[in-house]
């Protein structure tokens, strides 16, 4: 059964509104998707609902705006993201840095 | 804001490849932790790439194609007939072209339009150009959108609002009998709902 698209998700506005081209998303990278379907499934799950992570999200780009940084919208999107998760004690982001050290040392190399 | 994630400067642009090693650190974590499975992502992330945007009121219009009597129940009532397909949110009145009658849909006051069946609205529908003169000189703008017609074809102006949002249901082009409903859907464009477009054979079918 496939998910029905959430309108609160699709049809953000303003700065957090999802990147579109031609109405439809845009992912330019495969990370992005993934991040993204990430983040939708735990609102699903219930491990936040989808207002806390799109207040972050609005912060964290006013935050990034403020300062000036070139981030793209999903990488502003994945600190969002990963910052929630942490205050939501789901994800130490040591532990989170020492996995993705796993990955750029090549120890791991799971594919998702 | 503040705090460690600053500190540890991850605000700091990072190439791609670094992200998209993160990324997979993240769900493998999260996989690992039994927050998330890959597979509900997968869904999540196909579902959200193909049924928003135009592809929804492309189904529309391709099963109206196929199935005469689906199309005289959204020709009729299109709120109703959009909700067999799981559609909804929106009252609809779907308006079709056919030999000698052209439709187009246009927002006067502002930017009315079927989100749920076409996605987000183009930045031209949005502009005073086009809200003005698709009502003042339709046949011009047709044109200039690459729809040339004849003088003997009559357009009909539909003013979307908040209460009722306009559908163009393009002519189905000739030489589609052999298609599947699903490759129907494929040559149903958002342009062609909107009406500024017709909806043309796929090139291989072409002639």
């Amino acid at each position: 059964m496939d998910p029905v698209p959430s309108r609160e998700i699709a049809d953000m506005t303003g700065d957090a509104a999802l990147p579109r081209k031609n109405g439809e998303l845009v992912f330019a990278e495969a990370w992005q998707g993934r991040i993204f379907g990430m983040t939708v499934a735990m609102s699903h799950e219930a491990g936040f609902e989808w207002r806390e992570f799109q207040t972050q999200l609005i912060a964290e780009i006013a935050h990034a705006e403020r300062e000036g940084e070139p981030s793209s919208y999903y990488e502003r999107w994945l600190h969002a993201f990963e910052r929630l998760l942490a205050d939501k004690d789901l994800v130490d982001p040591t532990a989170l840095a020492e996995r993705t050290h796993d990955f750029e040392a090549g120890h791991r190399d799971d594919v998702f | 804001m503040s705090g460690a994630y600053d500190e540890h400067g991850h605000h700091h642009r990072e190439p791609e490849s670094v992200l998209s090693l993160r990324v997979r650190a993240l769900e493998s974590l999260l996989v690992e932790k039994k927050l998330v499975s890959s597979e509900a992502v997968d869904r999540i992330v196909s579902a959200y790439e193909q049924d928003i945007g135009p592809h929804n009121g492309a189904k529309v219009v391709a099963r109206a194609w196929v199935d005469p009597a689906y199309k005289q129940r959204l020709l009729t009532d299109g709120t109703a007939a959009i909700e067999e397909l799981g559609f909804g949110g929106v009252d609809l009145h779907v308006v079709e072209n056919k030999p000698g009658v052209h439709n187009l849909v246009v927002c006067t006051l502002c930017s009315c339009y079927p989100h749920a069946l076409i996605g987000l609205p183009p930045v031209w529908y949005k502009s005073f150009e086009y809200r003005s003169r698709a009502v003042r000189e339709p046949r011009e703008v047709l044109r200039e959108f690459g729809v040339d017609l004849p003088e003997s074809v009559e357009i009909r102006i539909w003013d979307s609002s908040a209460e009722l949002r306009y559908l163009v249901l393009p002519e189905r082009p000739a030489g589609t009998e052999g298609l599947s409903e699903a490759q129907l859907a494929e040559l149903v464009t958002r342009d062609a709902m909107i009406g500024v477009a017709l909806t043309r054979p796929p090139a291989s079918a072409a002639r």
